[in-house]
């Protein structure tokens, strides 16, 4: 294992960071007071709380999800977009790296990033409403999985992409319907019945009742289905991967 | 003129550092970019590639490189495979590529640090420092790249191929757009890495540049090896020119007391070519103009050609 090139790759990455440090971590700052002002307080004057959670603490875990989600896929995309698109990848493709090494430096700087735009998500939180985390290890752990699980789903989005559109296209189109649909703002229960088995097709439900049951004890769905799904999702990406670099798709003519 | 391919018909040489055996490629479009290439590059030499554009010169080191998937064959590092065992063959390999591709945010420091630990070394500031001392980039180092002149671009990319100290170094076109600074610097800095026992191997299409710089040459063309010799015996193959005289009067014969030089006489008897060898101790071209004198022969112009890489190339397919 060649641990100095993912720490190259990871500070690499994370220096980039640091650099759109704005852009990084103040607008989705910004965008979740947003939706608390708009949400917690315009919706939430009319549903004053949902199965005995009050709504501003009940969308929490939705709003986190949320940005997880498109950070962690914008992130990692984009992260190893750039250097197929700049060309600077031939350096990584004539390194003494295996996919490992290049899926750890990137993946783990994209999933680091979204972790800390959660966690200051949280904090800004706190200046809206009250809330409690029931199970605060699961919730790290949910957090953790679906930012490594999604970053990798990003990063190959980001080698499948051959243009900017396309790079913009998945997260547009797919994740963020996914994740408004995806009882990040209700509860199932508040569906007519046959929406709530449709709702279920929708990946993104699993990740949000189960990281809302780590907060209150409260799940659409049963907490082992929700890491089932985010699990399976994780070993699909991951077997995608490992495809990828060993055929070369796209990667390598 | 014989043109063996010699790396086939030589004795292998004594210790090889890459050894490519049946190499070819067929892109994804279907084009074949090489045909199957037998080559060997011995420790310590610096080869040229020398072949026109759209040769297969860059698929071949890429080929190397591990930039490029392989089609059929063979390659060897240090007598490691570069596909099963290309952690060992990458850490021992330097590439600066063609295209002046850099990190535009990064400071030239930092780049140079991430292509050290890339190739999986633990930091050596001493190293890297020297490196960029070498290169004229001291100043520099704590410059972003994107403020940097395109020739120092190429520096920064040398340096990026340099901080892991490999043990080959792969030149891609490496004076393309170069000022001349930065050739001779380029030159120096080659020089002194093959005393330093790195082997290089560069490509280009000036003729010249291979003469001066290589030990050996291999000539490719349309994805064929046509040949490998010594830099020296090649040149005395290719060095040829041509001196053309356009008579006053044409000629009917070549006169019998001109018959000792290599004379040719146009179809309509107006032009006078003699062919001549560059790199030989004597032209000829004094004796010939007395001779022409002497023999009463008048000309109205006089002029010189040497042969183009190109014409050099369909002599060199046309003789196999
Ligand atoms: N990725 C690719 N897909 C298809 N054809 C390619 C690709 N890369 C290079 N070629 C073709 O292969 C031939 C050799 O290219 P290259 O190795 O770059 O030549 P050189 O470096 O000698 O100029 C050219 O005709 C080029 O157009
Ligand atoms: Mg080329």
């Amino acid at each position: 294992m060649n641990w100095y090139a993912i720490r190259a790759i990871y500070n690499f990455e994370m220096a980039r960071t640091r650099r759109t440090l704005m852009q990084s971590i103040a607008s989705p700052v910004l965008s979740t007071s947003l939706y608390f002002v708009v949400f917690g307080s315009a919706i939430g004057s009319r549903i004053t709380s949902v199965e005995g959670v009050s709504y501003g603490a009940f969308i929490i875990p939705g709003l986190i999800m949320l940005s997880l989600l498109m950070q962690s896929v914008s992130n990692a995309s984009f992260g190893i977009y750039f250097p197929k698109f700049t060309g600077t990848i031939y350096e990584i493709h004539s390194a003494p790296v295996s996919f490992v090494e290049i899926i750890a430096g990137y993946v783990g700087a994209a999933a680091t990033k979204s972790v800390i735009v959660g966690v200051i998500i949280l904090a800004t939180a706190r200046l809206f409403v009250d809330y409690h985390i029931a199970h605060p290890l699961l919730m790290a752990a949910f957090l953790l999985l679906t930012a490594i699980t999604f970053s990798l789903f990003g990063f190959i989005i980001g080698i499948w992409a051959d243009n900017f559109e396309k790079l913009q296209v998945i997260p547009m189109l797919v994740i963020t319907p996914l994740t408004f649909l995806g009882v990040s703002f209700y509860s199932i229960h508040m569906l007519p019945p046959l929406w709530q088995k449709i709702t279920l097709l929708n990946p993104v439900v699993y990740l949000v009742s189960g990281f809302r049951w780590s907060f209150y004890d409260l799940a659409d769905v049963g907490v082992g289905a929700s890491l089932a799904a985010i699990t399976g999702f994780l070993v699909a990406c991951l077997v995608t991967i490992g495809w990828i670099f060993r055929t070369g798709y796209k990667l390598k003519s | 003129m014989t043109l063996l391919h010699t790396e086939a018909s030589a004795p292998v040489t004594a210790d090889p550092i890459i050894v490519v055996k049946g190499v070819d490629k067929t892109y994804g479009s279907g084009f074949q970019a090489l045909k199957p290439i037998d080559l060997s590059i011995r420790r310590g030499e610096i080869f040229a590639l020398l072949g026109p554009n759209g040769a297969g010169k860059t698929t071949l080191i890429s080929i190397i490189c591990g930039i490029v998937n392989p089609g059929n064959g063979s390659i060897t590092v240090d007598g490691h495979d570069v596909v099963r065992d290309f952690r060992a063959t990458r850490s021992r390999i330097g590439l600066v590529p063609q295209e002046l591709t850099t990190d535009a945010f990064e400071t030239v420091w930092n780049t140079a640090s991430f292509s050290r630990g890339l190739f999986g070394l633990p930091p050596k500031p001493a190293h890297i420092e020297q490196v960029l001392r070498d290169l004229s980039l001291w100043d520099k180092r704590d410059n972003k790249i994107l403020t940097l002149s395109g020739g120092m671009k190429r520096r920064v990319m040398i340096a990026k191929a340099l901080a892991h100290e490999p043990n080959v170094l792969f030149l891609d076109e490496p004076t393309a757009g170069v000022d001349v600074a930065l050739r001779r610097d380029m030159w120096n800095l080659v020089r002194r890495l093959r005393d330093s026992g790195v082997t290089i191997i560069l490509t280009t299409h000036y003729i010249e540049e291979a003469e001066d710089m290589a030990d050996r040459v291999g000539v490719i063309n349309k994805g064929e090896l046509i040949l490998v010799e010594q830099t020296a015996t090649l040149m005395h193959k290719l060095g040829k020119k041509e001196l053309t005289l356009q008579l006053h009067d044409p000629l009917a014969a070549i006169p019998p007391s001109l018959s000792a030089h290599a004379l040719a006489l146009s179809a309509d008897g107006s032009e006078l070519t003699y062919t001549y060898d560059t790199q030989a101790e004597h032209t000829g071209i004094t004796a010939l103009l007395g001779d022409l004198a002497a023999a009463g022969i008048r000309f109205r112009d006089i002029s010189t050609r040497q042969n183009t890489l190109e014409e050099i190339f369909v002599d060199l397919v046309r003789s196999r």
